[in-house]
């Protein structure tokens, strides 16, 4: 119901949404619960697991009860809280966990059955048989138990991420910590202001308290405005810190657009990493209910929350107003509605002692031992000295006292400390480095002492930044003692629930303790206690009371759980912001891309890379029609290829030699200027890492290539070696990958295409197999290497990147007039295959120089990274599965690289396991299928017949053992 | 016969303003990596001092005089953009790297928002001040970032990823600019 | 995580890639005998506390040893492995 005249919103300002299909009028600035309750919705959800009735409970993040499903469709959020959501015109609101409706719900049965569902409930029934735990329990508890369901569509909704750095963060915008903000910011410091708020001031916003004469709000709004005014200050409402790592970053999440429709650029949420200096967390405190039977009906809510709803929505949560604490604290909920002209029908303190100055009925010493109302409270049991009465009430507002948010606090690891005082957990110094708690996160609940610790915590942020604080005059407000008596449980008929997220009682937690489950973290995770999306943030402390009490210990000696990030959920799209899909990776095109796709190559991802997969021509209907034409033009007339994404390294240096001497297995220092080298690196432990080429080109300057997909291992490894290993070489390294277009010119035309571009012509004498040269191309200075993938008479063609898209039109063109043209990263796989040549596919990690037959590559002449780990017995054993061909014996349909070789009439088992496939293809050349792969003793074994089997795919073939270079072994080609 | 044709990494991509800010290319006609062999960096800051008015930077600096500039890329390198350099055989090791890289700046009142969307850098301007660089990342991808004045810094990326980044930089932009 | 390059000074780990610990970079020389080489691949300490490892910085390209504590998380030092070994 709302009241005119009160609250901090313009009621005026109409805004309607909807919930499970009504429409509901509420105002701007109000939330969803507070629009539900000013609407008199009372029942709100189902639980989690009894599917009871549920309503608001609180006012702010820690709600366990009022969780909905907002928008629809693809950008449908489920489990989102009402107390955070804002409403605006046209909002989508559902409720979950109900079928067919909230207020008749076919699983409320379970609520029936609940003397068999307590603790461990499912741990002692679905034991056995197991195998129907997966097929069967599973899925009809999860069915039956639940929240919201996700859409299953991809959410095309923008979300965030950024980074902020500050000497400061103040977490929390109440009276602490505006007052920290405000005096560290005077003294010049860098601040941020995060308030999980879309308005800031905290309490002061809920609670009719004055500050130097002025109500709470407008105090706030002068401090706001000075804050905002100020350069150095930087405010974020809607900003919920989330987490606090290691070296002063903190998480946030920012909810950006959530309050308005959906659409556009602006993104619904962003996730902060904030990294501050210093960090001062006045989070404030939470209220905890209190575990009286049958304390979870709509209408039972927390009396801070009745509070806020009141001052500032100016909504009274109900007509009959109920209050039930153990503090003065909650006498102000009764001081305030009744101000407002709410009937307050009793106001019950646990306290036989408790002076109570209100105009209402007053029971001390009362305790309320049962409710009534099937969707909503309509009656409470209240017992005390002078008997049991009954007494008719819609809203129940409770206290059970205070827990300072110490969350944060506890981030990394560090227990917070029982103050005897609050009867709750404060934290202690020194648990974030760099943070310090102020007000009611500290353990200070007046208002005047929160702004004091506030000053004082800015003040001495200050300091510790170097930076001088003027002497803060304090503003005047309450400094009311917070008196209070621990009241954890009440006993009488009925469950008391603790947990309301996770539907666990009293007498679930008792039953852990009874079961031995006696440690926290036991109990816990028997219950499941703590285990729901709020974390325990409204349960935890009564939880240990209780767990205490069953025990036999004290609060303090039980512990706490371990307090973990994020301190509220956390969005996967606002986490992993800018990480999907086309953010998932950067993409790398090559200069020849816009060439490539013109042609109507489907590209495909070779690494980060995009590379042509083959370039069909009409009447071609499937990729092997290319992609046999491809390999036989290129054997037979002239093919194009770009090979600009293999990895370039320019080594320069007076020790370039010595040390490319360390890096490879076999001697480069040999080589002359103006010829190449095949080179194989070794990882320190004798494996492969890598392969390719280099080339000389000075005395100390030599260009190496690696292969597309170690570029960035390699160029690390190398420079580990150059930094760490030999510091005392003078050798510089930089990557050419990208200033160099580079593009396989490849066949017996390659060089009569060449000469025809060429400024200078070549041939065998200028420029023979293995050499490399200066070449001026149309113009343009390039670089021209004599190597070959192919086994064919092959060039490699370099110019700098911004000449790539020309050059390679032009390529492309001249070897089409020679009949033939661009091929694919399919034809390059084939031409490879058939030469035996190996890629990444064999020197996978677990292969050494000896499996491949390099084992004579390792010079024993000087020392390089690996050699010695090569040489140990175990890695050059006959018996190790060694590179081989294999060659189908008679028709098979297909090869498949995965499948393992066995005997021929052996039984394929893994006992028998002789090797396994690593490659294959159909070779035009050969007309045949050809596969390479290691097999055990392998090259002792050509002329033999092996099965090759496929477990995964069913497919198996006769293969004979054969050399792996299937064509050209003699490399004729390559020279001619 | 017909010469090639340079295209520059960004062509057809960009100017392009959004909101308060704009994206566009720095065209880099040459740019040199020089990287000092041991104990040879005086020498190879004096030559360039002598040559082209700007000495070797130190790490996380540039250094410019007119069109010449020489920014600090990594551990022991600078990238030295925008004019002749002089023999420094046996200096330094000397690399042409003005085709390797995309470059482009962002100019106006949100640029330094819509790099905070990307760049994990304290970016600020009393510790990031004009003339300051610095290697890290725009998003996935390792970067050169230099504050060229109050509103304006550029960015450069390996040449492959001028899409990535000029997709990035938007969709920041765009982001930044819908806040209002 | 932050870790600290000495060039660039503290930056965030996404920055950076780890290699292992620190003993990497006492590498023995070729006569040393075959169990001494397993050890300097592969047998490592497990410290509770305090710690050197290698990390890569990728945007600058230095190794760098850093120094910090496996209990605390403190990041001590970062120096630069070329330093550390001369």
């Amino acid at each position: 119901m709302r009241i005119a005249g009160k609250g901090l919103i313009d009621a005026s300002k109409r805004v309607s949404f909807s919930f499970d299909g009504r429409r509901i009028e509420g105002a701007e600035g109000d939330t969803v619960a507070s629009a539900l309750l000013a609407n008199d919705v009372r029942l709100v959800a189902r639980s989690f697991k009894y599917h009871r009735p549920r309503g608001v409970l609180t006012a702010g993040s820690e709600e366990p009860n009022a969780l909905v499903t907002t928008g629809s469709g693809a950008g449908a959020e489920p489990n989102v809280r009402a107390t955070m959501v804002e409403i605006h015109e046209g909002l989508e609101v559902k409720s979950q966990n109900r079928w067919p409706s909230l207020g008749f719900d076919v699983l409320s049965v379970n609520d029936l059955a609940a003397p068999f569902f307590g603790a461990g409930f499912y741990y002692k029934t679905f034991m056995w048989p197991g195998a129907l735990w997966e097929k069967l329990y599973e899925p009809l508890i999860r069915r039956a138990a639940g929240l919201g369901a996700l859409s299953g569509k991809n959410n095309a909704d923008r979300y965030e991420r950024a980074y902020a750095f500050c000497d400061l963060l103040v977490i929390g915008a109440g009276p602490a910590g505006l007052m920290a903000a405000l005096t560290a910011a005077r003294a010049g410091a860098d601040v941020i202001l995060a308030d999980e708020d879309s308005r800031m001031g905290g309490r002061l916003l809920a609670e009719s308290e004055e500050i130097d004469g002025k109500q709470g709000h407008v105090w706030v709004a002068e401090v706001l405005a000075e804050l905002s005014g100020m350069e150095n200050v930087r405010l974020m409402p809607r900003t919920t810190v989330t987490g606090a790592y290691d070296q002063g970053t903190y998480g946030a999440l920012e909810r950006v657009g959530l309050h308005k429709a959906a659409g556009g650029h602006l993104p619904r949420e962003c996730f902060w990493r904030i990294v501050a200096r210093r960090s001062i967390l006045a989070a404030g405190a939470l209220e905890r209910p209190i575990a009286f039977p049958d304390n979870d009906r709509p209408g039972i809510m927390n009396a801070g929350a009745v509070r806020a709803y009141l001052n500032r929505w100016g909504v009274a949560a109900g007509k009959r107003v109920a209050v039930y604490g153990n503090n003065d604290g909650a006498h102000k909920t009764a001081r305030d509605l009744m101000a407002a002209g709410v009937e307050v029908v009793a106001v019950i303190d646990s306290r036989i002692d408790a002076s109570v100055a209100l105009d209402a009925p007053v029971i001390t010493g009362g305790r309320v031992i049962g409710t009534k109302g099937r969707l909503g409270l309509e009656e409470i049991t209240v017992a005390s000295a002078s008997g049991e009465r009954q007494i008719k009430a819609d809203c129940l507002a409770m206290s059970g006292g205070w827990n300072p948010t110490v969350h944060l606090a506890c981030h990394m690891n560090g227990q917070p400390v029982w103050d005897e005082a609050i009867q709750s957990f404060t934290p202690k110094p020194g648990m974030i480095p760099g943070m310090e708690a102020a007000g009611a996160a500290n353990g200070v609940f007046s208002t005047a002492g929160c702004l004091a610790d506030g000053a004082r915590a800015g003040e001495a942020a200050a300091a510790d930044l170097g930076k001088k604080a003027a002497k803060t005059k304090m503003p005047k407000a309450s400094d009311g003692a917070y008196a209070l008596e621990p009241l954890w449980v009440v006993e009488g008929k009925g469950r008391q629930w603790l947990d309301f997220q996770n539907d666990v009682t009293v007498k679930d937690v008792r039953l852990a303790a009874k079961e031995n489950y006696r440690s926290v973290e036991h109990m816990k995770r028997y219950t499941t206690q703590g285990m729901a999306p709020d974390q325990g943030k409204n349960s935890n402390v009564g939880a240990l009371a209780v767990l205490a009490d069953a025990t036999g210990r004290g609060i303090p000696e039980t512990g706490t759980t371990t307090y973990r990030p994020p301190f509220v959920p956390v969005s996967i799209a606002a986490m992993g912001a800018g990480a999907q899909g086309k953010g998932f990776a950067p993409q790398r095109f090559t200069t020849s891309h816009a060439a490539s796709v013109e042609r109507g190559a489907p590209m495909i991802e070779a690494g980060m890379w995009y590379r042509p997969s083959y370039f069909a021509r009409p009447g071609e209907s499937t990729w092997r029609q290319a992609c046999d034409r491809e390999v036989t033009m290129v054997r037979e007339a002239v093919g194009i290829c770009d090979v600009s994404t293999l990895g370039k390294i320019d080594v320069q240096g007076p020790d370039a030699a010595a040390f490319l001497d360390f890096v490879y297995t076999n001697t480069i220092s040999t080589l002359p200027v103006g010829k190449v080298r095949y080179g194989l690196m070794l990882r320190e432990d004798g494996h492969v890492m890598d392969d390719g080429t280099c080339a000389r080109f000075g005395e100390g300057h030599f260009v190496i290539t690696t292969t597309t997909a170690a570029a960035a291992l390699v160029m690390r490894h190398l420079e580990f070696v150059a930094q760490g290993l030999r510091p005392d070489l003078d050798v510089q390294l930089v990557s050419v990958t990208e200033q160099w277009a580079q593009f396989g010119v490849v066949g017996p035309k390659s060089r009569d295409l060449l000469n025809d571009l060429l400024d200078a012509p070549i041939s065998d004498e200028t420029l023979p197999y293995m050499g490399h040269q200066a070449a001026q191309v149309m113009g343009v200075r390039g670089r021209l290497f004599r190597i070959s993938f192919s086994g064919e008479h092959a060039y490699e063609l370099a110019v700098p990147a911004r000449y790539g898209e020309a050059l390679y039109r032009v390529l492309v063109a001249r070897a089409e007039m020679l009949g033939g043209g661009a091929y694919g990263m399919e034809a390059l796989n084939v031409l490879r295959i058939e030469k035996g040549h190996i890629t990444h596919a064999e020197i996978h990690g677990r292969t050494t120089a000896f499996d491949i037959g390099f084992d004579k590559m390792i010079s024993r002449e000087k020392d390089c990274i690996g050699q010695k780990m090569a040489a140990r017995e175990g890695m050059v054993e006959e018996s190790r599965e060694q590179l081989v061909g294999l060659k189908p014996v008679g028709a098979v349909k297909q090869l498949t690289a995965g499948a393992h070789i066995f005997v021929e009439d052996a039984q394929a088992k893994r006992e028998n396991d002789q090797g396994y496939v690593t490659s294959v293809c159909y070779s035009p050349t050969v007309q045949s299928f050809l596969g390479l792969g290691f097999l055990k003793n392998g090259r002792a074994r050509y002329g033999e017949r092996v099965r090759l089997v496929d477990h995964l795919r069913g497919v198996e073939a006769i293969c004979e053992v054969v050399n792996p270079v299937f064509f050209d072994p003699e490399g004729g080609r390559l020279r001619g | 016969m017909a010469n090639l044709v340079a295209r520059t990494p960004c062509e057809g991509l960009l100017p392009v303003t959004i909101g308060s800010v704009t994206l566009s290319e720095v065209v880099i006609e040459r740019m040199a990596a020089v990287a000092p062999f041991k104990g040879k960096e005086g020498a190879v800051s004096a030559a360039l001092k002598e040559a082209c008015d700007i000495v070797f930077p130190a790490p996380n600096r540039t250094s410019s005089k007119g069109d010449a500039r020489a920014v600090w890329a990594g551990q022991g390198r600078a990238n030295v953009i925008g004019c002749d350099l002089p023999d420094l055989s046996g200096l330094a090791a000397v690399t042409d790297q003005g085709d390797g890289v995309a470059a482009v700046k962002i100019e106006g009142d949100g640029a330094e928002a819509v790099l905070a969307r990307l760049v994990p850098l304290d970016l600020r301007a009393a510790t990031f001040k004009r003339g300051h660089t610095a290697r890290s990342l725009v998003n996935h991808m390792a970067a050169s970032i230099t504050r060229l004045g109050p509103k304006s810094f550029e960015v450069m990326v390996m040449r492959s990823m001028a899409q990535t980044l000029v997709h990035e930089l938007t969709e920041a932009a765009e982001g930044v600019a819908a806040r209002g | 995580m932050r870790l600290i390059c000495p060039h660039c000074g503290e930056r965030d780990r996404r920055e950076f890639t780890y290699q292992g610990a620190a003993e990497i970079l006492d590498r023995p020389s070729r006569e040393v005998g075959n169990d001494d080489w397993a050890d300097y691949l592969h047998l490592r300490e497990n410290p509770a506390g305090e710690t050197k490892d290698m990390w890569y910085h990728d945007p600058c390209g230095a190794w760098i040893v850093v120094h910090r504590d496996t209990v605390t998380h403190a990041v001590h030092s970062g120096e630069l492995a070329s330093e550390v070994r001369k």
